[in-house]
């Protein structure tokens, strides 16, 4: 369905800027391109027919806040999306994590949860999972009550142990869950470690030090600038010789943290050296 | 009267590759704007396809990364699995949300972002392909005065998208393979 073309860019800063200061989320240095995207898509599912309808009902119905947060954060996900960047953390992270008494990660920006469930997953095999524990944030409250019900479309699950099997897994991607109708359970025992929580990153300050950090398909939503304020936040929760990675086309090239961080062959995971 | 061209962006689906390995060697050096190419294509095919694409010619090809600055002279390829918009004439985002047209890249939404942001100095090209995307994206451009190019959809291995293009939009110009590289060389300034 094509989207209409109803918000002008002056639309943009001003419900930005209500929107801020009225509940406090503050999306005005997300980048424009994509939300005047997720803005007119708004309009076509909600049926707005212009800018001032939209403005109405976000400013003047605060039950609707939730859902316009959902929509203009895009929370589209994988599990084992870019099987070679799993593969990585297999080959050349996690031997590294093996060495600490305690691992401590942290998925910012973790949406429904697939990717912190492939986590979960990978430390199993690695034998880590015991000595873990998986910190999975976003700024949706929403997607994290998904998350931690651990149910995902049936729909999704030859995908899912197709890249499973190319990040190198060797096990029977089926023995992690239980199959519903349309749906699948994936095993308590794999949430066991894990900590869902929300964090605005735009707002939220460090809450620990961890051994890995993972932020993927989140910053490209940013501007440069609020790009830099997330990585600084990064830098200061990153224990020495901790792990960044992130999405396959972000990098922290061009970045104050270039200087500070080593990358891990040709995966998006960085190391911090100094 | 005379446009000047900041962008040339090109779409194409099923059978387009042929034509940019045709087009590709043949475009000058000194090109005063970028191209950029939204293709679709498998998600793990594309080391292979940007090599393919780097051999064939003599400007420098790059595979965009999230707010990535676009040079004059170079070609810029949307990689699988991202959308691609132009925040502004110099800086691109990726953008990983639904599909549109089962397509993601999409060529509606990288069109519709240059039209916006470049205008009339806007070229966009439709290449062969099965599917309709790219169509809207054309209308965009045409509504904000910018040129729209189209494959001869005889010349398609697949002219389902040049076809709807033809039929749906007032096409400037219709083009067969080996007439795109010249066409584009002469909207230098
Ligand atoms: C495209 S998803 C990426 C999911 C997953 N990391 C992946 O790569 O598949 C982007 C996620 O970032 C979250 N997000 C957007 N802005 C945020 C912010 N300011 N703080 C924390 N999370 C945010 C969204 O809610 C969404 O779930």
């Amino acid at each position: 369905m094509w989207e209409p073309n109803i918000i002008k860019n002056e639309d943009i800063e001003l419900l930005l800027t209500d929107v801020a200061e009225r509940y406090g989320y503050d999306f005005t240095q997300y980048s424009k391109a994509s939300l005047k995207r997720r803005l007119n898509r708004i309009c076509l599912i909600d049926k707005f027919s212009s800018f001032a309808e939209l403005r109405y009902r976000v400013m003047n119905h605060p039950e609707y806040l939730q859902r316009f947060v959902e929509e203009i954060t895009v929370n589209v996900t994988e599990m084992f999306r870019d099987p070679n960047f799993y593969k990585s953390l297999r080959e050349e992270v996690f031997p590294r994590l093996g060495t600490y008494p305690f691992i401590r990660i942290w998925v910012a920006g973790c949406s429904t949860g697939e990717e912190a469930y492939s986590i979960a997953i990978l430390l199993k095999e690695a034998n880590l999972y015991h000595k873990s524990l998986i910190y999975a944030t976003d700024i949706n409250p929403g997607v994290l009550e998904r998350a931690s019900s651990g149910i995902f479309p049936i729909s999704q699950m030859q995908l899912y142990s197709e890249n499973y099997r190319l990040s190198g897994g060797i096990e029977d991607f089926s023995k992690y869950y239980t199959a519903n109708y349309d749906s699948v359970q994936f095993h308590h025992n794999l949430k066991e470690k894990m900590i869902f929580s929300t964090h605005n990153l735009v707002s939220d300050s460090s809450f620990n030090a961890f051994q890995l950090i993972l932020c993927r398909n989140v910053l490209i939503y940013f501007d440069k600038e609020l790009q830099n304020s997330v990585f600084d936040l990064f830098d200061i929760s990153l224990d020495a010789l901790g792990y960044l990675a992130l999405g396959s086309k972000e990098t922290i090239r061009f970045s104050k943290l270039e200087k500070q961080y080593k990358q891990i062959g040709d995966e998006r995971i960085w190391k911090k050296i100094r | 009267m005379l446009k000047r061209t900041n962008i040339v962006v090109i779409g194409g689906s099923a059978g387009s590759l042929k034509v940019l390995l045709v087009v590709l060697p043949h475009l000058d050096k000194d090109l005063s704007f970028p191209i950029v190419i939204i293709m679709h294509r498998k998600a793990s095919s594309d080391s292979v396809l940007n090599k393919l694409l780097a051999h064939s010619t003599q400007l420098e090809v790059i595979e965009i990364e999230d707010k990535m600055t676009m040079l004059p002279g170079c070609i810029y390829i949307v990689p699988p699995n991202y959308h691609m918009l132009f925040e502004n004439k110099t800086l691109v985002s990726l953008d990983f949300s639904e599909k549109l047209n089962f397509s993601r890249p999409s060529i509606d939404i990288t069109f519709r972002s240059a039209a916006e942001v470049f205008q009339e100095g806007a070229v966009a090209l439709l290449l062969s392909g099965a599917n309709s995307d790219g169509v809207n994206g054309l209308k965009e451009i045409k509504s904000y005065q910018g040129t729209v190019a189209v494959q001869d959809p005889a010349t398609a291995d697949v002219d389902y998208m040049p076809l709807q293009a033809t039929l749906h939009v007032d096409v400037d110009i219709i083009l067969k393979p080996t007439e795109i590289a010249s066409y584009i060389n002469r909207l230098r300034i």
